[in-house]
């Protein structure tokens, strides 16, 4: 299409402002800041400009770019995007300038903004790699941004919870790495040593060899997503994470987890993910349950939203693996939704502590009447939170039932309740915190400030055309889910069942 | 007889090819007569001067590597050394870590009050032992680097007059040491006793001519496991590892630093040199001993080195571990022992052990600072507030450290990818991720040492305690190996090309 290499910079740009602002005057914070959000701006419409130049008619991999990097190994600096990624790279360049501009760390911003950059360019790397090595480097060099985000400007606990989160990580991929070098060498045959996720695709495994290289990448991302199990280290890194940590966590780095499962997971091993399905899907329908109960439970409200993503996450794994177009097209959605409601519900949580101090529900009362707006938007992320028809949140979860409803009923059924609990223990929260007569600690309590205001309302503005309007996204989605679904049938003998329509 | 052939006819000898070690030799010898005979100089000139012969051999290997990419690989001096790329590999490595340590020599040694030229003989006179290992073709001339190292080594290690606990190191290390050496004495005689040849050229050629009948071969397989135990100790492999930590806390911190790359880069070239080179027909019968031994020692290193509380023993381990992923380029080295494709595994161990090597002299180049007048301050408390006090110190350090952890962009990780890639290809998939698992577990130190210096808080006492000064030419040591590190981790191309190229003999 066009020769500009646009990925190579949405991976650049944001690492030259990192080291731009780690080598700035330590005397001038406003203008280190300044020059933060400048990159991550310039970053972000660079990624919007790349959602309107997409072409939504072409399901394959668009702004291709491709050099050879590391010759004796066979591994190239390939980038590419499709619809399952384009709109992470949107949700990335959109949330970051939002965190930058709205959160402000306790201490040290130029570190603090440093490392925040350094995230971008990781994150933005693992979504257009198109080369295994590559998105190893990517998905693995993220890790250090988020250590340093969490164990220096955390909260009380936020040493453990960093390294807790670093080794689970890391573990996970440690059986990712002995899996893409495995992969490489397997399908190499005679040909030459290459990563490249196109030439491996093409590669036939032997059936039983299939499956444990796909379980070596299934470990890694799970862990990511957090896959039941997997997840206990979500609610620490996420609890104790200083906010900006937490929107990004929550928003973006989560979805390396379900990106990679449908990027490299379903579309290297088909045949393993479709043999492993029901393993995948119940481990998802316990997340949904559990993670929904464990969100009930909670007296911490940062640590409720941090179960609420579990059981969240838990949908798109059922979208993934019950791999109809629909429900599969939901699951990306999904990955989009749930990054901006739980990005904005971290950040209103994040208020309320900057406010309060503490992040406890039974510390906080009646807040509806001190700070009727701050309660307003509350309410509208929470409701899209919960799937509120009409909000963003509700087109994923309903594509991701109604999709998975042909090919894993029982599940689908279960799944379902996740639903009702999901508004369950968000309105409970609510209603414990916002509604009643505020006591002496909650009466002075501020009213949403402008900064905060121009920082939640695109995030707004995004929940409700998305809930409205949807179409521009599944367009620009259906397409590449529909080419990974083809290449599954190719590859094994599935077949996508087709709703029959019922006579009325 | 002997009166009718009164002239002895020395083997023919190729000077220039032999320029590495005769550079590193004169340098050694000026340095002591100068040292004893003239008036002490100013301290500096010492480590420049040995800085300078460590250059001059770098160069000087560029310019042969060239010679036997063109000329092809031979033997040395009637067949007791080998002149291949393997050969200048190990001998560029030895010398990069020579001039890195010596860089960071000098101010300690100013900082400790023994300036001197001692330890920069002993340095120079250790890495002809470690270029003598690394290129030897016959057992008895290895045997004679490996004393040479070694006793380089266990006067370095207490060389530090005013620390007891240099002394004690010294004298551990020299009596565990003697003992490996016995051993490995013994299994050269075994070996001499089946093979009638201390040559490996003849070992081949003499075991390719008759292969000792099975149930028969008890004497030679009782040597190859001795000659595996003599160099497991060298390399620090578990069990053989015990010495490590006392030797590494107690001997000064620099020397420490080039036990840790020197050494164990002429001990897994030696190792590389006996098991793959001398013995590929007994390759069934070790690789499950190095398959043993690997997987022990990143283990054991790994999980030891996270109890730890003093950080020149937790980088003592975590050297042990690192010994366990240069083993599995061994293992995987010893699958293709005596075909003619060598395979990945010898490039990927020895790429290992230079990266490893540039790695481990940097973090102990810190430590070295850290460790405050007296060089005891090594407990990880002394390494609190380093981030707040000298952040580019801390910074240089948490690249090093991220780069042993494996971190992806640093030159650890291309190290780790080369080892893994190696067994991957021999369809060692359980090593590799018993390896793996242990690098998480090694994480955790790393994690353990970067919390300390930039997140914990201070406590009262820590303005009292001295200063960390970060003097000059320490300072370009870390430099020099942070750019490296980082410089790999970007373009490892060439690297792999040049390591790549140590196997194929023409």
């Amino acid at each position: 299409m066009t020769s500009f290499p646009i990925l190579t910079l949405l991976v650049l740009v944001p690492a030259a402002g990192a080291l731009a602002v780690a080598a700035f005057s330590t005397r001038r914070p406003e203008w280190t800041k300044l020059l933060a959000l400048l990159s991550s701006v310039f970053t972000g419409a660079l990624s919007v400009w790349l959602v309107v130049a997409f072409d939504k008619s072409n399901a394959d991999f668009q702004f291709v770019s491709k050099h050879l990097w590391i010759k004796p190994w066979g591994i190239s600096w390939h980038l590419g995007v499709d619809g399952i990624s384009l709109f992470l790279l949107l949700l990335t360049g959109v949330l970051f300038p939002i965190v930058i501009a709205g959160t402000d760390p306790h201490q040290n911003h130029r570190r603090y903004l440093a490392w925040m950059l350094l995230l971008e360019a990781g994150l933005m790397g693992s979504f257009v790699s198109l080369d295994l090595f590559l998105f190893f480097v990517f998905f693995e060099i993220v890790l250090v941004p988020m250590y340093f985000l969490i164990a220096g400007w955390g909260y009380e606990g936020r040493v453990y919870a960093a390294t807790k989160f670093f080794l689970f990580t890391m573990t996970g991929s440690a059986f990712m790495l002995v899996g893409v070098i495995a992969t490489a060498f397997l399908a190499k045959g005679r040909g030459p040593l290459t990563f490249d996720l196109i030439e491996l695709a093409k590669a036939d495994f032997a059936t039983s060899t299939g499956r444990w290289l796909f379980f070596a990448f299934a470990v890694a991302f799970a862990v990511k997503v957090p896959i039941f199990p997997l997840h206990t280290w979500l609610p620490d890194a996420h609890t104790q994470a200083p906010t900006g940590g937490s929107v990004i966590l929550a928003g973006v780095m989560l979805k390396l987890g379900t990106y990679g499962l449908l990027r490299f997971g379903v579309f290297l091993f088909p045949e393993a993910a479709r043999w492993s399905r029901s393993l995948w899907l119940t481990l998802a329908v316990i997340g949904i349950i559990y993670g929904a109960i464990a969100a009930t439970m909670q007296k911490d409200l940062k640590r409720l939203v941090a179960y609420s993503s579990v059981a969240h996450l838990g949908f798109i794994v059922l979208g993934i693996f019950a791999m109809t177009s629909q429900s599969m097209t939901g699951g990306v959605m999904q990955n989009i939704n749930h990054g901006v409601s739980t990005g904005a519900l971290f950040l209103l949580v994040g208020m309320i502590y900057d406010r309060r101090h503490t992040r406890q529900i039974a510390d906080l009362k009646g807040l509806q009447k001190v700070a009727p707006i701050f309660a307003g938007v509350f309410m509208v992320v929470m409701l899209s939170s919960i799937g509120v028809p009409g909000l963003n949140g509700f087109i994923g979860e309903y594509l991701v039932l109604i999709g998975s409803f042909l090919t894993a009923r029982w599940w689908t059924v279960v799944a379902a309740t996740g639903v009702i609990l999901a508004a369950l223990y968000l309105l409970w929260a609510y209603q414990r915190v916002f509604h009643g007569e505020p006591d002496d600690a909650n009466r002075t309590f501020p009213e949403l400030k402008l900064r905060e205001a121009a920082v939640l309302l695109p995030l707004v503005g995004v929940i409700v055309f998305t809930g409205v309007y949807p179409k521009p996204m599944l367009d620009r989605i259906e397409p590449s889910v529909k080419r990974l679904i083809e290449h599954v049938t190719e590859k094994t003998n599935y077949v996508e069942p087709q709703p029959v329509a019922v006579a009325p | 007889m002997i009166a009718a052939d009164p002239v002895l006819l020395g083997p023919s000898v190729n000077w220039f090819a032999l320029s590495p070690l005769l550079i590193l030799l004169g340098a050694a010898v000026v340095l002591l007569v100068v040292g004893a005979l003239m008036p002490r100089r100013p301290p500096h000139v010492y480590a420049l001067f040995t800085v300078a012969a460590g250059l001059a051999t770098m160069i000087v290997c560029f310019f042969l590597w060239d010679n036997i990419t063109d000329g092809g690989a031979s033997t040395l001096v009637g067949g007791a050394l080998r002149f291949d790329v393997f050969t200048m590999f190990i001998t560029i490595t030895i010398a990069a870590s020579l001039v890195l340590v010596a860089l960071s020599t000098d101010d300690y040694l100013r900082r400790e009050g023994l300036e001197g030229p001692e330890v920069y003989a002993l340095y120079l006179l250790a890495s002809i032992g470690g270029v003598i290992m690394g290129s030897a073709n016959d057992l008895i001339v290895l045997f004679l680097g490996l004393e040479i190292l070694s006793i380089s080594f266990y006067v370095m290690s207490a060389s530090h007059r005013k620390r007891i606990e240099s002394q004690e190191s010294g004298i551990k290390y020299f009596i565990l040491g003697g003992f490996s050496s016995a051993f490995f004495l013994y299994g050269i005689a075994m070996v001499y006793g089946t093979a009638g040849s201390t040559n490996f050229s003849k070992i081949v050629a003499s075991f390719n001519a008759i292969v000792p009948a099975q149930r028969h071969d008890a004497f030679i397989l009782a040597g190859v496991a001795l000659l595996i135990v003599g160099l497991g100790f060298k390399v620090a492999a578990v069990p053989f590892h015990f010495w490590t930590p006392d030797v590494y806390q107690g001997a000064p911190t620099p020397v420490t630093s080039f036990m840790g790359s020197v050494g164990k880069v002429a001990a897994f070239g030696a190792m590389l040199r006996v098991l793959i080179y001398a013995l590929p027909h007994w390759s069934d019968d070790y690789r499950p001993i190095v398959w043993t031994l690997a997987v022990l020692t990143v283990v054991v290193g790994s999980t030891m080195a996270v109890v730890q509380t003093n950080v020149k023993r937790m980088l003592a381990f975590s050297s042990v571990s690192h010994a366990g992923f240069i083993l599995i380029g061994v293992e995987a080295a010893a699958h293709r022992a005596g075909q003619p494709d060598l395979g990945d595994g010898i490039p990927s161990a020895l790429l290992y052990m230079l990266l490893y090597s540039v790695l481990v002299v940097g973090s102990f180049a810190v430590v070295t600072m850290v460790s405050r007048t007296g060089d005891n301050a090594t407990d990880l408390s002394s390494f609190r507030g380093l981030g707040k006090s000298h952040p580019f110190l801390a910074f240089g350090m948490t690249v090093l450290l991220l780069a042993q952890a494996g971190v992806p962009l640093t030159s650890g990780f291309v190290a780790k990818f080369g080892v893994l890639q190696a067994a991957v290809e021999e369809h060692s998939y359980a090593i590799a991720i018993i390896g793996m698992v242990a690098s998480v577990i090694a994480a955790f130190l790393y994690l353990r040492i970067m919390v300390s210096m930039w997140i914990t808080e201070p406590e009262t006492g820590d303005a009292d305690r001295e200063a960390v000064r970060v003097p000059l030419w320490t300072g370009v040591a870390v430099a020099l190996a942070v750019g490296f590190t980082l410089l790999v981790g970007f373009y490892p191309g060439w690297l792999i090309d040049a390591a790549k190229a140590a196997v194929i003999t023409k």
